[in-house]
């Protein structure tokens, strides 16, 4: 019987395929296999010699069973590896493109605006971009004489033939929105305005379209401490610096009285700007509160209302944080630059996740 | 406004240094734009006395000397002609930057003798052109610096000039005077008084000055006096250096007074030479069509309505702008009529920018002088041109009166504290108006004549805050109206911008911002007209607002074409202009296709963009912002689409939410693109408004059985549209058709001239039980007799 383990065990060893394996199986156990024909023979044995073989010979049959199961799989997994080397492939070729587009800085920066101040309360607000000179100017007193109008670089749309009316304007500032949208819903508010500004004006640092962001603030007892506050507020969360020194100057505004200008301290070493260290300061915008004759033209009380207003560049804040170095390229559309300054699409600035991150 | 530190001293007596002085400026809200300190880089430069001098050994030119300096006796090699024993000179030591040479001293050798330091002429420090010989000074002591002699000697040579921003509420702040007046009530010191001492009249004038009955509301008051007998010639050395340092070139005196009391006290004044008028002075409005050379030797012809001095002889003097070059002083002149008068502000405005003329006069009647002032302005400056110019005096003559400006009030303090949001008291806001010069009559605060630009409560209100500084102020927290979680904000519009933008860089698409201008040419190829163009563009290339976006963004693939760039996809979201009334705009988004898909590579993905890629686009942003899924394909589209390859994408014959195809090709030609291009425009306000729902969606129903599909093919005429055709398959048996796409075209061939082939692949989902072969022929049939019906195509055999 060992000379039986021993023939099959090595033959099952050293088959090379399926078939020499099937065969094996129908000489060593098929129905007419010599382990088979062996359990035959147990009939004709005393009881005490079938006690001992019996057992035997089925140990056996399972052994030669398994070594089939296992040779069987051990060939299977040889021709897999076989398989799977001859089909190597050059992975260091490219993979298949997927096109990657880009948002402009310019979008991205307004809807992280958006971001912050909705944290704050306000939402956005909207107005066209060709306004009466009413709107951009009157409204907000600055009246027809006034020296700031003339130094507005206004751009004014032509009256066709024989329509005598002032000229429209395309708007110098988003302050106008400030007023539609009092008159439209009134005290209180808050709301900030994003959009595009046209001065007639272009050189190194000046483009004839460029963006701004207004604020706008309503209620019993707004001050310009909650102003400062709001701005302080606003550029810890922008320029995502845990504190930063504001500093208010006293300026003018037609439309805003007191009125303020704020500068950032900074730092401009090595030619990057830091915002919150340093000895420098930075203007950033103009702002203050809101003048009565302006909440009066909004069709708001002003001895029962007061609040704030600011009004900032936005490609100008775009550029200080990215470290953009050309306002006019903004507009140029070069695919560089949109590829090199742009986000990802799925780069959406909050706050939880953290805006630039 | 520019003025140096010594000329503030003759208004403000203080203590304070520049630095002090600088920082309350800019936070008063006078912005000190720039300071120039003539000391700063003469700092180092220490006085010197030359104790020996002997020729050099190797050169006939040069001298060495033997100079006691503060850092004891040095040897200096010096060429100067003047370098002699016992002279005191100026002394650069080792290691001293020279402005002037551009240099930093160091101990060298010259001509093998060794020299420790240099002695300055004027010019190397930068004080004059002066570089015949070194400096000798008259006194000085060794070891003194030199700023310190030169501010006690020559104060002009190392007096800080300082120049300031004015914002147009401050015309009080275009004279040194009000710029002394915000600092001593800053409490940077006290004002010094001003007073004059007029000079007496030694005769009668003849000259009548009279102001026309229709010009009063523009010069309520005219006042001057005549000098007779002055004698005109440079201004002495104090005024030409104070009018140097500020940047304004000294012409002759009697010019120069003016100029100068024109920054002193923002009180312009003009001079005419008597002996050049005729007759009587007249003020009126121009007749219209008059013409007048001016100071700036140009001549202006006059509209009617606008201010003017006449003599005689018609138009001397721009009233309130510009004198007239007629009457102007010359060298020569010897009796003069002196000028002060009071203009309304706005007439000036308006008559300077019709001509414009951009004068020094026109900037401060423009913003406002003090009215009040004005009988004042004539006697400084008659004083000080009889002082130094010698000559008598008039009578004091005047046509009209002080217009009166007076006006108060109410200062209500705990309103500042409110505004403001800084606890001022009550008895500081009252002193900082009262230095100011306002006059308080209990909470009723009076408004001086200088200050046209208070009027208002309000304005009290920033004078207190400006004088308390918001530097000070203190930030405090502005809560949320609402407490708890942020609601959302947007608008369904805002939301579709942002969400758009984001699938269109998702697709590949780089967003752009171009300009909202646009030429006319370019706007005219996109059904733009005269309607929307400006009055003053910037430039031929920027005449008219966009009527599309689309012209922009192909001139920007044109850029990138001509930089090497191919293959672009460019979007932009943004306003288009119909008109230029406010609101004639509607948002875009628009985006355009030029090229391939990518650069040739390895996969042969590489093809090149078509028409369906700009439909892919078009369907996937409106997917994005919420458009319903069926929506009508329509041809008819506007002409810089090519007439057969573009989709209206309707709900609806007049409801279109987006244009895709391929862009004409003349209208390529004429923006020198490169094409073919493919480009989409969509309306994201033209989409239905969602329907107010909950989050909750419908149930999912997902049957148990197997769906079945069938492939059908037909031939049908080439114009048949493709969507007619699935429509009429879908339409077959609509409670089993689940699905009808399209996967093969095939066009002409064997099929014949004029015929295509279209396949498709019909889902069936049943419901309830499994189909049978029986039934799945009938609705083949069904699917074959509807197509048929639609399209009068056939069954492909």
């Amino acid at each position: 019987m060992d000379d039986l383990r021993q023939k099959y065990l090595g033959l099952i060893a050293e088959a090379s395929d399926e078939a020499a394996l099937e065969a094996l199986r129908v000489q060593a156990i098929g129905k007419k296999g010599e382990v088979s024909l062996a359990m035959r023979e147990l009939g004709k044995m005393s009881p005490e010699e079938r006690k001992e073989a019996g057992p035997r010979l089925n140990a056996l049959k399972d052994e030669i069973t398994s070594a089939l199961t296992a040779k069987k799989a051990a060939l299977g997994d040889a021709a897999l590896e076989e398989r799977l080397a001859a089909e190597w492939l050059d992975v260091t070729l490219p993979g298949r493109p997927r096109a990657q587009g880009t948002i402009h800085p310019i979008s991205q920066v307004m809807e992280e605006l958006t971001a912050i101040f909705a944290d704050m309360g306000f939402s956005v607000a909207e107005g066209p971009q060709v306004e009466s000179d009413w709107y951009n100017f009157d409204a907000l007193n600055i009246p027809g004489h006034h020296p700031a109008r003339a130094e507005m670089d206004t751009f004014y749309m032509a009256r066709a033939e024989g329509d005598n009316r002032p000229p429209h304007v395309l708007r110098t500032h988003t302050s106008p929105v400030q007023i539609r949208h009092m008159e439209a819903y009134g005290a209180p508010c808050r709301v900030i305005a994003p959009g595009r500004v046209y001065r007639a004006d272009y050189d190194q640092t000046h483009t004839p379209m460029f963006h701004q962001v207004e604020g706008l603030a309503i209620d019993r007892d707004i001050s310009m401490a909650n102003l400062k506050w709001v701005l302080e507020e606003f550029v810890k969360a922008y320029f995502e610096v845990d504190d930063v020194e504001l500093r208010f100057r006293a300026s003018h505004f037609p439309f805003t009285e007191p009125s303020a200008e704020v500068d950032i301290r900074c730092s401009w070493e090595g030619g990057t700007l830091k915002v919150g260290e340093g000895d420098d300061w930075l203007e950033i915008l103009g702002s203050g509160m809101v003048h009565p004759k302006v909440l009066q033209a909004g069709g708001i009380d002003p001895d029962k209302w007061q609040g704030f207003a600011f009004g900032m560049g936005i490609d100008r804040i775009a550029m200080l944080k990215y470290g953009i170095p050309d306002l006019r390229a903004f507009f140029d559309s070069d695919l560089r630059w949109l590829r090199h300054y742009g986000f990802s699409a799925l780069d959406v600035p909050t706050l939880h996740r953290g805006l630039s991150a | 406004m520019k003025f140096t530190l010594s000329w503030l001293r003759d208004h403000l007596e203080t203590e304070a240094t520049l630095d002090e002085i600088l920082y309350a400026l800019t936070d008063l809200g006078l912005e000190v734009e720039g300071v120039e300190n003539p000391g700063d880089r003469l700092k180092d430069f220490t006085i010197g006395k030359v104790r020996a001098a002997e020729k050099h050994p190797d050169a006939d030119k040069l001298k060495v000397c033997m100079v006691e300096t503060s850092q004891g006796e040095k040897q200096i090699i010096c060429g100067a002609p003047n370098a002699r024993e016992g002279i005191t000179v100026v002394i650069a030591h080792p290691g001293t930057y020279v402005p002037g040479i551009d240099t930093t001293i160091q101990v060298g050798k010259i001509r093998g003798v060794e020299s420790h330091g240099m002695m300055c002429s004027e010019r190397e420090m930068e004080l004059s052109d002066e570089h015949d010989g070194i400096i000798e000074l008259p006194s000085g002591e060794v070891g003194e610096r030199f700023v310190d002699w030169l501010a006690a000697n020559d104060p002009a040579k190392v007096d800080p000039v300082i120049e300031i921003a004015i914002t147009p509420n401050r015309p009080d702040a275009l004279g040194v005077r009000g710029i002394a007046r915000d600092l001593a009530a800053r409490g940077l010191g006290t004002m010094k008084p001003l007073s004059v001492e007029p000079v007496p009249a030694s005769f009668e004038a003849e000259t009548k000055v009279t102001i026309a009955e229709d010009t009063l509301d523009g010069c309520p008051l005219f006042c001057g006096r005549v000098v007779r007998g002055v004698k005109n010639g440079p201004s002495p050395q104090w005024l030409q250096d104070r009018l140097r340092a500020i940047g304004l070139r000294p012409i002759s005196f009697l010019v120069d007074v003016t100029n100068f009391f024109t920054y002193d006290l923002n009180r312009p004044l003009h001079v005419f030479d008597l002996d050049k008028v005729k007759g009587d002075l007249r003020i009126h409005r121009a007749e219209g069509g008059e013409t007048l050379l001016a100071l700036d030797e140009r001549t202006y012809t006059l509209q009617p309505g606008q201010m003017v001095i006449s003599d005689s002889e018609g138009p001397e003097s721009l009233a309130g702008i510009m004198g007239g070059e007629e009457t102007g002083c010359t060298e020569e002149t010897v009796n003069v009529f002196v000028e002060s008068a009071y203009w309304d502000p706005i007439q000036i405005a308006y008559t300077g920018r019709a001509l414009k003329i951009n004068s020094d006069a026109r900037y401060r009647f423009e913003r406002g002088v003090d009215p009040a002032f004005t009988p004042q302005g004539v006697e400084h400056a008659v004083r000080m041109i009889v002082d130094i110019a010698g000559g008598e005096a008039s009578q004091f003559i005047q046509a009209g009166e002080v217009p009166d400006t007076s006006r108060a009030y109410r200062l209500d303090t705990d309103r500042v504290v409110s505004l403001v949001g800084m606890e001022i008291p009550a008895e500081e806001q009252r002193h900082s108006l009262e230095a100011l010069g306002f006059t308080l009559d209990g909470d009723m605060a009076s408004v001086p004549s200088w200050r046209p630009d208070v009027q208002g409560e309000a304005d009290l209100v920033e004078e207190v805050a400006r004088i308390a500084s918001l530097t000070k102020l203190e930030g405090r927290p502005m809560p949320r109206t609402e407490t708890g979680v942020p609601k959302p904000i947007l608008t369904t519009g805002q939301k579709r911008q942002q969400i758009a933008r984001r699938t269109a860089a998702a697709l590949g698409l780089n967003e752009c911002v171009t300009y909202s201008f646009i030429d006319a040419a370019s706007a005219e190829l996109f059904g733009g007209d005269d309607s929307a163009r400006l009055e003053n563009p910037i430039s031929s290339e920027m005449s008219h607002m966009r009527p599309q976006i689309l012209p922009g963004l192909l001139q920007a693939a044109a850029r990138n074409q001509a930089r090497g760039f191919l293959d672009v996809g460019l979007f932009e979201v943004g306003a288009a202009f119909s008109g230029s009334e406010p609101g004639e705009q509607e948002t875009q988004i628009a985006g355009v296709r030029i090229g391939r898909t990518g650069p040739k590579e390895v996969h042969g993905t590489s093809r090149a963009v078509d028409l369906y890629d700009a439909k892919a686009d078009a369907e996937a942003l409106l997917a994005a912002i919420g458009a319903p899924a069926k929506v009508q394909i329509l041809r008819g589209a506007e002409g810089w689409w090519h007439p057969g390859r573009h989709g209206r994408i309707c709900l609806g014959p007049k409801k279109v939410l987006g244009v895709f195809g391929e862009l004409h090709p003349k209208v390529l030609e004429a923006l020198d693109v490169k094409g073919p291009a493919v480009g989409f425009v969509i309306w994201p306000d033209a989409v239905p408004e969602p329907r107010k729902t909950s989050a909750t969606r419908g149930a999912l129903t997902a049957p148990d059985l197997q769906a079945v599909e069938r492939d059908f093919a037909f031939v049908v005429d080439a114009d048949v549209d493709a969507l007619t055709l699935v429509n009429a398959a879908a339409g077959a048996e609509k409670g089993l058709i689940e699905d009808v796409r399209v996967f093969d075209q095939f066009v002409g061939g064997s099929l014949g001239e004029g015929k295509k082939s279209l396949a498709i692949t019909v889902r069936l989902q049943p419901s309830t039980a499994t189909l049978t072969d029986k039934e799945i022929e009938a609705v083949g049939a069904k699917i074959v007799e509807k197509v048929q019906k639609a399209t009068g195509g056939t069954l492909r055999g």
